[in-house]
């Protein structure tokens, strides 16, 4: 009994929450990777886009919930998302004609379209809290739980209980549904199968006839869907708060580039490796500890780190992997 | 009229020229192959055939067609197919999907002429799922062969084909670019291995800072005891 009380805390403290944050990492890891890929540099207004995708994936929520229009059990947001990525989405194709077409044009280097997106990093940063403010908004509705945690110990008896939101496993779904689309999308279409030979030898593809603009604006549309299912998804499982989306960039970075830059299957690893560590590391293991070895009390909390310093664990990571395997788990590009 | 004709190219990617007034020129179905040492602008020559290259002077003549103001991209479409000497195929796509992206251009059904690639290079339809990056040097360059033969061009320009792969190889390349000629393919061709890509050549070029030295068909080049003294050691 105490060892499936340990498991049963396992799973709702550390299996559940970082599975939901890891798919959102992954989603988040997916564009970074998909930009570094195909456009070359890093882009840093990577979390701050995941922000401004959310904000306005939240206003057109907030107009379809004052038109009366809800998805019953589900999130209103989910019905609000395919307008928040394509408002995003001509966000984003406008910033590339006025900002970064013309570094392309003039063959920057990559360092220099970093630095060039980490100035639209703080405009999106400023435009986003313009449009919504600074504040925490809690924007889910429809069902709570898929699994309350309740119901969980009357129906098994157990002291410890697992709670499994309705967000959770809409994050989770999402993200399968995403990644399986992308996937096909870049193995199969012939759009899809001109961006990977772009991303794979530039002069070669346009030596092919490849239009390199349509690439280009192909990129930053994914990016925008992205970018914006991901934020959606995140906000929806915790709440959005313009300033945490910005804090994201960190984890979202360290797991591209675990998974390695450009490889679009290390984003999804990455991802996953970043949220299980980030989570395992700031949890408390006293009750787990105490359930396993009976009669023995911790004197500590067992916490590693406490979760103010969460960020420290993806730090870590990204700088034991840039230090012992710079290319990544999937043998991605070096940065 | 020769199919290509590429007369005094003069330019270079500064401000000195590299090419001095060098002419190439190609008849229907024929091979031609540059030739010359080190620095004599061979690569840069066929560099400028395809518009890699901004002429100060001279012009380039496909099929009487002047086309000295195209960009390569355009050059693909009027019948040139070019093959770079080094990071010549897409390393992580696959075969098969090497040789759709060199048809990319093409809107109607390429799968016929992929046949016919795989006919020509039936190591090719062996590995057509394998990833281009996996192949040995020698297949690696069938791949960018095939790549730029799905185009259909009818002129087909070849950087150094054989460098870096074993003479064995090489061999079976050059037997493969005189099959491709046979199909009524022009080919334009810079070889390091000047003796052996003579020996296939219907016509030669030997060029010496950035022009020609010397031209001929290929066999009286191989004959010419001044061009045996200099370029192909004896």
């Amino acid at each position: 009994m105490d060892l499936l009380n340990a498991l049963v805390a396992v799973l709702n403290y550390i299996i559940v929450p970082a599975t939901a944050y890891g798919a959102q990492l992954a989603l988040g890891a997916l564009g970074v990777t998909l930009i570094y890929g195909i456009l070359r540099f890093s882009n840093f207004a990577h979390g701050d886009t995941m922000a401004f995708g959310t904000a306005l994936t939240i206003l057109v929520t907030w107009g379809l919930q004052g038109m009366g229009i809800s998805a019953g059990p589900l999130p209103t947001a989910l019905l609000a998302l395919p307008f928040g990525i394509a408002l995003t989405a001509a966000f984003m194709l406008a910033t590339d004609r006025v900002v970064y077409r013309y570094y392309r044009r003039v063959r920057a280097a990559p360092v220099v379209l970093t630095m060039v997106s980490a100035g639209v990093m703080f405009v999106m940063n400023g435009l986003t809290r313009v449009l919504i403010g600074v504040d925490e908004i809690r924007f889910a509705d429809g069902a709570r739980f898929v699994i309350s945690p309740q119901e969980f110990k009357a129906w098994t008896g157990l002291a410890e209980p697992l709670a499994l939101r309705s967000t959770q496993v809409i994050t989770v779904v999402t993200a399968a549904l995403v990644v399986v689309w992308l996937f096909w999308f870049l193995a199969k279409t012939r759009t899809g199968k001109s961006m990977r030979a772009f991303s794979d030898n530039e002069d070669l593809a346009l030596l092919s006839g490849i239009d390199p603009n349509r690439v280009v604006a192909v990129t930053w549309i994914l990016a925008a869907a992205l970018t914006t299912i991901a934020g959606t998804l995140y906000g929806l499982d915790k709440t959005f708060k313009a300033f945490n989306y910005f804090q994201l960039l960190l984890p979202i970075f360290a797991a591209a580039v675990v998974g390695g830059l450009g490889s679009p299957i290390g984003a999804i690893a990455g991802g996953f490796v970043i949220a299980y560590s980030e989570v395992a590391v700031t949890y408390a293991w006293k009750k787990v500890a105490t359930y396993i070895v009976p009669g023995w009390e911790a004197d500590s909390l067992m916490q590693l780190l406490s979760t103010e310093y969460k960020f420290a664990v993806s730090f870590t990571i990204l700088i034991i992997v840039l230090l012992f395997k710079p290319t990544g788990l999937f043998k991605g590009k070096s940065v | 009229m020769s199919f290509l004709d590429a007369s005094d190219m003069t330019g270079g990617y500064g401000a000195a020229d590299i090419l001095h007034g060098c002419t190439l020129k190609v008849e229907k179905g024929q091979i031609a192959v540059i030739v010359g040492p080190n620095g004599a602008g061979k690569s840069t020559a066929m560099k400028a055939v395809f518009g890699m290259l901004k002429l100060r002077g001279g012009s380039v003549k496909l099929d009487g067609e002047d086309i000295t103001t195209l960009s390569p991209q355009d050059r693909v479409k009027k019948g040139m197919g070019f093959v770079p000497q080094v990071n010549n195929v897409f390393p992580t796509m696959s075969v098969e999907e090497n040789l759709e992206m060199g048809a990319f251009i093409r809107h109607d059904d390429f799968h016929e002429t992929m046949e016919q690639v795989y006919d020509l290079f039936p190591i090719l339809r062996e590995k057509r799922y394998q990833n281009a990056g996996e192949l040995s040097g020698g297949q690696r360059q069938q791949v960018a062969v095939g790549r730029a033969l799905m185009t259909k061009p009818k002129l087909l320009m070849l950087d150094e084909p054989t460098a870096g792969v074993s003479p064995i190889v090489m061999d079976e390349l050059f037997d493969r670019i005189i099959e491709v000629a046979r199909t009524g393919i022009s080919i334009l061709m810079v070889e390091q291995n000047a003796r052996q890509a003579l020996e296939i050549a219907d016509m030669g070029y030997v060029l010496v800072q950035g022009a020609n030295k010397y031209t001929d068909t290929g066999a009286a080049l191989m004959a010419d005891p001044d061009v045996r003294r200099t370029f192909l050691g004896g």
